[in-house]
């Protein structure tokens, strides 16, 4: 049910994947049945607010959930389901074929250790590469990265470097081994906004360069333009609409996404005097409405739409959503005018 | 120092607001304000920092001169360690200032002292970036609310102080429900809510910003966006607007101010500065701001603004931007650029006049 022409090549399968966990709050069902599918090459943008299910969808592919989190469906990668193995059989895909890039790298990266012992690790784990080998790896791969002065880098604690050079670390470790697919959580969101345009710049020269596919997860609609080729918008765990991204910009098919657009000011149009706005927050995980999650922020609103979550139709080649409105949008605008 | 202290006469140009119907005064921002409600001049803030073990100097603000007008909204933005935070931390007196004046109802701000300073700050109030941790978990909202009342309008009676909390929890959309339920019942976009209530409670004049829409979600933050232009517009505030992001700013404000490094680079009306703007910091921020569409995000054929901002303990020589700038000349390694009239711009470059095409 997911990509309309399935492509090719889909190295990773998603199919009627759950997430969830307890929490003071009660049971948070954070994913819920979500079916997805990465193209061999592809530049894939996952959108949505805090809540909405991203992070726990891509922390899911690695076997990164909580430990008491409860899946549900199928995640497989080529012949392999990923879903219940063990750790030793995970540890064989993960940093390998598939490598993660967080938001804060200084978390994710061990204080202790220079930033060289932890890169190599990868080549020596994964490929047992002899030491003398790996390093002269890691340098060019700090190279490519755009690290000046790489050498003297990999002496270097995580400490001694800028939030923008770690972030550059991490995703020098994540693609050393050549990954298949490089999953991104919010990579350059805690970092200033030029060096987030050299961020998003470098994954482009990267993906061009070794064809890895990327799935860059953001709340920022203005950086999914900017490089995805494909997207999907989530909220409250489900997929509300995926579409290519010209599609999706020019003709957005579910209300979520329209007052998502164009609700964002622009630098590049004059200002409107109001921003077109929804009203209310996003749902409490803990307590989710039976029907449509966004039906209570609608303006497009049904009796239907409170009674039964809206399948993911292909709406047209392409282009799925997942809402019970079938005529045009353009209210929001309209209204904020 | 920047020229920015040094001529004083000519940050006293400022765009009025970029309403079309103003387009005129906006395109001759030499226009002097006759009376601005804030005239900084010649602001710097220095902290004491431990550079591998030995005691330096940060130099965060070098020299900052601008003026507010009443009604007005100036955004202040730049990059981390632009200064921009500090500039507002000095102002409201939360960081000493090293020198500098900062004129604000008849007196200078960084003077006063004592009860003199307490009395001042009914005028000039802050909102935070993070609306949950600068609201007490402890007090219901209608107390958090009553509070600024009760220290600053002694004299109202317990009756008239819950009728304000109403009427100010009304105006940003919250109502008497709301006012016995603690912080953190409440979410981001509604605590921010609560916060901007209570910074605004006692009718401020000057009411400083700090990124007041960075921490929310993109869905709530156009409503906090519209609800902090409603009021700024009903109760004639006059804002320092504090943000990284540009979009934001576009929006919000009718002045902007560029900074790097804690000097100022570029100060122009809104609309001046986001059409023709002259100094190639100033660009380089532009194109690095995402657009959220596709076409025009990638008809930009622009790379990136290359390297990071210098540590401000070893800022470069002359101009602070000229380790990153594509138009760093010779003289920009030796020469400070004044603040200069260049277009509708103030502009603090050597090579402003070339920028137009350049960049």
């Amino acid at each position: 049910m997911a990509a309309a022409a399935p492509p090719a090549d889909v190295p990773l399968r998603i199919r009627g994947l759950s997430v969830s966990y307890a929490s003071e709050r009660g049971r948070i069902d954070a994913v819920r049945a979500i079916d997805l599918d990465v193209a061999a090459g592809e530049f894939l943008g996952i959108v949505g607010e805090s809540g909405s299910g991203k992070t726990q969808l891509l922390l899911s592919i690695l076997g990164l959930s909580a430990p008491r989190a409860e899946l549900h469906g199928s995640i497989r990668y080529r012949d392999q389901e990923l879903l219940g193995l063990d750790v030793a059989a995970l540890n064989k895909v993960r940093g390998n074929r598939i490598s993660m890039v967080f938001q804060d790298p200084m978390t994710a990266l061990n204080p202790y250790l220079r930033i060289g012992r932890q890169i190599t690790e990868v080549l020596r784990v994964h490929r047992a590469t002899g030491a003398r080998a790996a390093e002269q790896r890691a340098i060019e791969m700090l190279q490519s990265v755009h690290i000046p002065d790489a050498a003297r880098r990999m002496r270097q604690f995580p400490h001694e470097l800028s939030g923008g050079m770690r972030q550059r670390v991490m995703i020098a470790m994540a693609l050393i081994a050549q990954p298949e697919i490089l999953l991104a959580d919010e990579p350059s969101t805690a970092l200033d906004v030029t060096v987030q345009a050299q961020i998003m710049s470098l994954f482009q020269q990267l993906r061009a360069g070794t064809g890895t596919a990327i799935v860059l997860v953001t709340h920022d609609l203005g950086v999914i333009a900017e490089v995805a080729d494909r997207v999907i918008v989530m909220y409250a765990g489900r997929i509300m609409e995926q579409a290519p991204v010209h599609a999706l910009f020019a003709h957005p098919r579910h209300p979520y996404t329209e007052a998502l657009q164009q609700s964002i000011p622009r630098i590049d149009a004059p200002r409107p005097h109001r921003l077109p706005s929804i009203p209310g927050a996003p749902p409490n995980p803990a307590s989710l409405p039976p029907g449509c999650p966004f039906a209570p922020r609608c303006l497009y609103r049904m009796a239907v739409c409170d009674a039964r979550m809206p399948p993911l139709v292909e709406a047209s080649p392409g282009h799925w959503k997942a809402c019970h409105h079938e005529g045009a949008l353009g209210k929001l605008r309209a209204e904020a005018a | 120092m920047n020229a920015g202290a040094a001529n004083p006469g000519a940050v006293n140009a400022r765009a009025a607001n970029s309403d079309a119907a103003n387009s005129d005064a906006a395109s001759r921002p030499a226009a002097l304000d006759p009376a601005p409600l804030l005239a900084v001049r010649g602001l710097a803030v220095s902290y004491r920092v431990s550079d591998r073990g030995r005691h330096a100097l940060l130099r965060a603000v070098n020299g900052v001169s601008f003026d507010l007008a009443r009604g007005e909204t100036l955004g202040l933005v730049g990059e981390s360690g632009s200064g921009k935070s500090s500039i507002a931390r000095a102002l409201l007196r939360l960081v000493p200032a090293q020198s500098g004046s900062a004129q604000f109802r008849g007196s200078d701000l960084l003077q006063l002292a004592g009860s003199p300073l307490q009395a001042m700050r009914r005028h000039l109030q802050l909102i935070f970036q993070d609306p949950l941790a600068a609201l007490d978990p402890r007090m219901p909202i209608g107390a958090i609310l009553a509070e600024p009342l009760r220290v600053f309008e002694p004299q109202l009676t317990g009756a008239a102080r819950e009728q304000r909390v109403l009427a100010m929890a009304r105006a940003v959309g919250l109502g008497p429900e709301h006012l016995s339920r603690y912080a953190h019942q409440f979410s981001g976009g509604q605590a921010q809510r609560i916060g901007i209530a209570r910074a605004l409670i006692i009718e401020p004049e000057l009411v400083v910003c700090d990124e007041p829409l960075s921490a929310l979600d993109v869905s709530i933050k156009s409503q906090i966006s519209n609800l902090l232009k409603d009021l700024q517009r009903r109760m004639q505030l006059s804002l320092l607007f504090i943000s990284h992001d540009l979009a934001a700013v576009r929006f919000s404000c009718d002045r902007v101010m560029v900074l790097y490094l804690g000097r100022v680079m570029e100060m122009a009306g809104c609309d001046a500065l986001f059409s023709a703007s002259r100094h190639p910091y100033t660009r380089a921020l532009m194109r690095a701001a995402p657009i959220p569409d596709p076409v025009a995000a990638r008809a930009r054929h622009h790379a990136p603004l290359e390297g990071e901002v210098p540590s401000p303990l070893s800022a470069p020589s002359g101009c602070v931007f000229r380790t990153r700038c594509p138009l760093a000349i010779q003289r920009c390694t030796q020469e400070v650029p004044e603040l200069r009239q260049v277009g509708e711009s103030l502009v603090a470059c050597h090579r402003a006049e070339e920028v137009k095409s350049a960049a």
